[in-house]
């Protein structure tokens, strides 16, 4: 993986998209420059620029509605790019498409495998597609079933595997034909926890033996950290944050979370909680329960334990946690619930619904 | 080339995965067949007759042993005896008998005075069917009853001498091409219309899309393979349906290709117009609510139940370019007729530019990107 030629820099919410630019890294495996994309009057994603290393695992991370899907179908030339320039692998997205897809494994976020045909026969109709000559054809297919450890059920129709094995069929079908890019969109969506694990696993173990650039769309910040090099959040079409984790963590005030739990609820609990000293914000959850973002865990934890001992209260629980991925994305992103209706028209005017996709 | 043809190999792949949809595309077309081939087209029988005889002399009694001549050979009906003339009639407007036969008094007389002798045939008309069978069993015996005892050596009248070119065709038969353009017409509309509808709302589409694969490539797979498919099913139904219906030209070579040939154009006449009416549709609900008013519209125009010749001027201008008009046809003229090429020569030319015009048409209206 070759490094960026700057250092990655997490910028906040009040910068302009255009101030990633400076993100540019030489070489780069995906060059996406002031992108935009317009469906009549609605502006879906708003000028976005970044890039993407070489062999680096990028991720995409939003709400639902953000404009994620809508970015990597741009890039994956699914969808027209109304201004901007997207380049994949040196090609121009929008004058040599062709070239981008022969570049490229794309798993969208349907399950796009036939049902009614075997793992194997998938993969071969897909490797016809990609003209994959007929020699290397079978070795690729076995290499691919190798890597996703669906050898034994070649030769099962698809709809007889469980969610998690299909996912991996989606995954050899976008690698059978040897792409240098892998696009996912929410590649883990609607799997359970041990499938979800599987199958980064699996994602990261391709990445080292194939050198494959990735870049994925998430809305499961433990994927995100776990997986990505780098991770962009998006919203609303803008791009509001970039950087590694570590630095998106850092980059959000207070370094600590306290949760902590009051036996009664009052009123006055924000207010005196927001005065403790290092305390940058604090989010109430339930009825007594506060999420305290701090510089100093020790230090609010003590005045804490004090506070409530002055005013004769009792804590249930109390916990110290580092920033987690979960407080940089609600710190960028905000809290509150978006409006199905917006992302339900943002959806029809972006992308079809489909059964399988999530609700 | 070969992209297409992986596109051919998925959806035959699928096809014959799926016997359920093979089964369901030709069942429709057997029913009917073998349920309207049996209940239209047939000859009344056991209808019931009323008979009120005023009259009582020799000529009544000709007319009621001809009466049971019929009941015993062709058995179009049989009598019931009535007294009252006007209980006669209201069992006819009440469906108790069919129709009412009324011997006037006098009647006998009448015939022997050469007097414009009449007899009287209630019928109920709400039924034209029945009632012009009965009237026409009536007037054959009235007809009958008239003719001179003996026949004079020199015919005065103008006779009409029908010559039937072909054996006996019963409906069934008749209905056959209809049945073959029927089950043609279903295998690309689930196959060519549904499936592919359902496909493109899956992300099946999407898969494809994000291949090098070219738009052409694209159309031409999926409408090769809809192709083959209606061709699997013209072929099945022609050779199932002609055994029903006891035709035996499937038996010669000559008007197996010439059948080979109607419905390898009819696949692609019908492919074509059903990619052409599916190419920009997203939501697998519209060509489930298109497929009864599809029928509707392209079925009932085309000749295969009533001649086109019978129909007011808007409904042939649609048959004219209904290409369900020239399948029935072309079927018709093979199946029934014997007609060779000359026959179906205008039937395939229609047929092929129609199929081709259609796809030429849908092909730049295919979206490449979603």
């Amino acid at each position: 993986m070759s490094a960026p030629t700057q250092p990655d820099i997490a910028i906040g919410s009040n910068s302009t998209s255009a101030s990633f630019a400076s993100d540019a890294v030489e070489n780069p495996a995906i060059a996406v420059e002031n992108i935009v994309k317009r469906y009549g009057a609605f502006e879906a994603v708003k000028g976005v620029s970044f890039s993407v290393a070489d062999g680096e695992i990028f991720g995409l991370l939003g709400p639902n509605g953000a404009g994620k899907s809508t970015l990597i179908r741009m890039m994956t030339t699914l969808v027209p790019i109304t201004s901007g320039k997207a380049t994949v692998a040196g090609f121009d997205v929008a004058k040599d498409p062709d070239a981008v897809r022969r570049k490229i494994g794309v798993i969208p976020q349907a399950l796009t495998s036939d049902p009614d045909l075997t793992v194997e026969e998938n993969l071969n109709i897909y490797a016809k597609l990609y003209s994959v000559p007929r020699a290397e054809r079978e070795k690729n297919v076995a290499e691919v079933l190798e890597a996703v450890d669906l050898v034994k059920w070649r030769g099962a129709p698809v709809k007889t595997l469980s969610g998690g094995m299909r996912r991996r069929v989606e995954i050899a079908r976008g690698l059978v034909h040897n792409p240098h890019i892998f696009f996912l969109d929410e590649p883990t969506t609607g799997l359970d926890p041990v499938s979800r694990i599987a199958v980064w696993e699996m994602l990261d173990k391709l990445r080292k033996t194939r050198n494959l650039t990735m870049l994925l769309t998430t809305h499961y910040m433990e994927e995100a950290d776990k997986l990505c090099d780098r991770i962009a959040i998006v919203d609303h079409g803008k791009l509001v944050a970039l950087g590694t984790p570590l630095q998106l963590k850092q980059n959000v005030p207070g370094a600590n979370v306290v949760e902590v739990h009051f036996d009664r609820e009052t009123e006055q609990w924000k207010a005196r909680l927001e005065k403790l000293e290092g305390v940058t914000s604090v989010q109430s959850e339930s009825a007594g329960f506060y999420r305290v973002l701090t510089s100093s865990g020790s230090k609010t934890t003590m005045q804490l334990v004090e506070l409530a001992a002055s005013l004769g209260e009792t804590l249930t629980s109390l916990s110290v946690q580092n920033t987690t991925l979960d407080d940089v994305f609600v710190h960028y992103t905000g809290r509150q619930l978006r409006d199905e209706q917006v992302k339900a028209s943002m959806a029809s005017w972006a992308m079809l619904k489909r059964p399988g996709d999530p609700q | 080339m070969n992209r297409m043809f992986a596109i051919v190999e998925r959806e035959m792949r699928k096809f014959f995965r799926s016997p359920v949809l093979m089964i369901m595309s030709l069942m429709v077309p057997i029913l009917q067949l073998i349920i309207m081939g049996n209940s239209f087209g047939g000859k009344i029988t056991g209808a019931r007759v009323a008979v009120v005889d005023y009259d009582h002399g020799p000529q009544a009694v000709r007319i009621r042993e001809g009466f049971d001549a019929i009941a015993v050979n062709i058995k179009t009906f049989t009598t019931v005896e009535y007294t009252d003339e006007n209980k006669a009639r209201e069992d006819v407007r009440t469906g108790k008998v069919d129709a009412a036969v009324i011997i006037p008094a006098q009647y006998s007389r009448r015939v022997y005075a050469q007097d414009a002798p009449r007899i009287g045939l209630v019928v109920d008309n709400s039924d034209q069917f029945t009632s012009g069978s009965l009237e026409s069993e009536m007037q054959a015996l009235v007809d009958a009853l008239t003719a001179p005892l003996i026949q004079p050596r020199v015919a005065t009248s103008i006779a009409l001498q029908i010559v039937e070119l072909y054996p006996y065709v019963n409906y069934m038969k008749f209905l056959l091409p209809c049945c073959v353009s029927l089950a043609m017409y279903i295998s690309v509309m689930i196959g060519g219309g549904m499936l592919y509808i359902d496909d493109k709302a899956r992300g099946v589409h999407e898969g494809y899309l994000v291949t090098p694969i070219t738009r052409l490539e694209l159309v031409f797979g999926l409408n090769i393979a809809g192709s083959i498919k209606a061709v699997l099913a013209g072929i099945s139904l022609t050779i199932i349906g002609s055994l029903t219906a006891g035709l035996g030209v499937i038996f010669h070579l000559e008007s197996d290709l010439e059948l080979l040939a109607m419905i390898v154009v009819t696949s692609i006449a019908f492919n074509g117009m059903m990619f052409l009416m599916m190419v920009r549709v997203d939501d697998p609900l519209v060509p489930r609510a298109m497929f009864g008013i599809l029928n509707v519209l392209l079925l009932y125009p085309s000749g295969a139940m009533y001649p086109t010749i019978a129909f007011p001027a808007w409904l042939r201008a649609i048959a004219v370019i209904d290409p369900f008009t020239y399948a029935v046809h072309g079927f018709k003229a093979i199946l029934l007729k014997d007609g060779g090429f000359v026959a179906i020569r205008y039937d395939l030319l229609f047929l092929f530019v129609f199929g081709i015009g259609t796809l030429l048409v849908a092909t730049p209206l295919f979206k490449r990107t979603l």
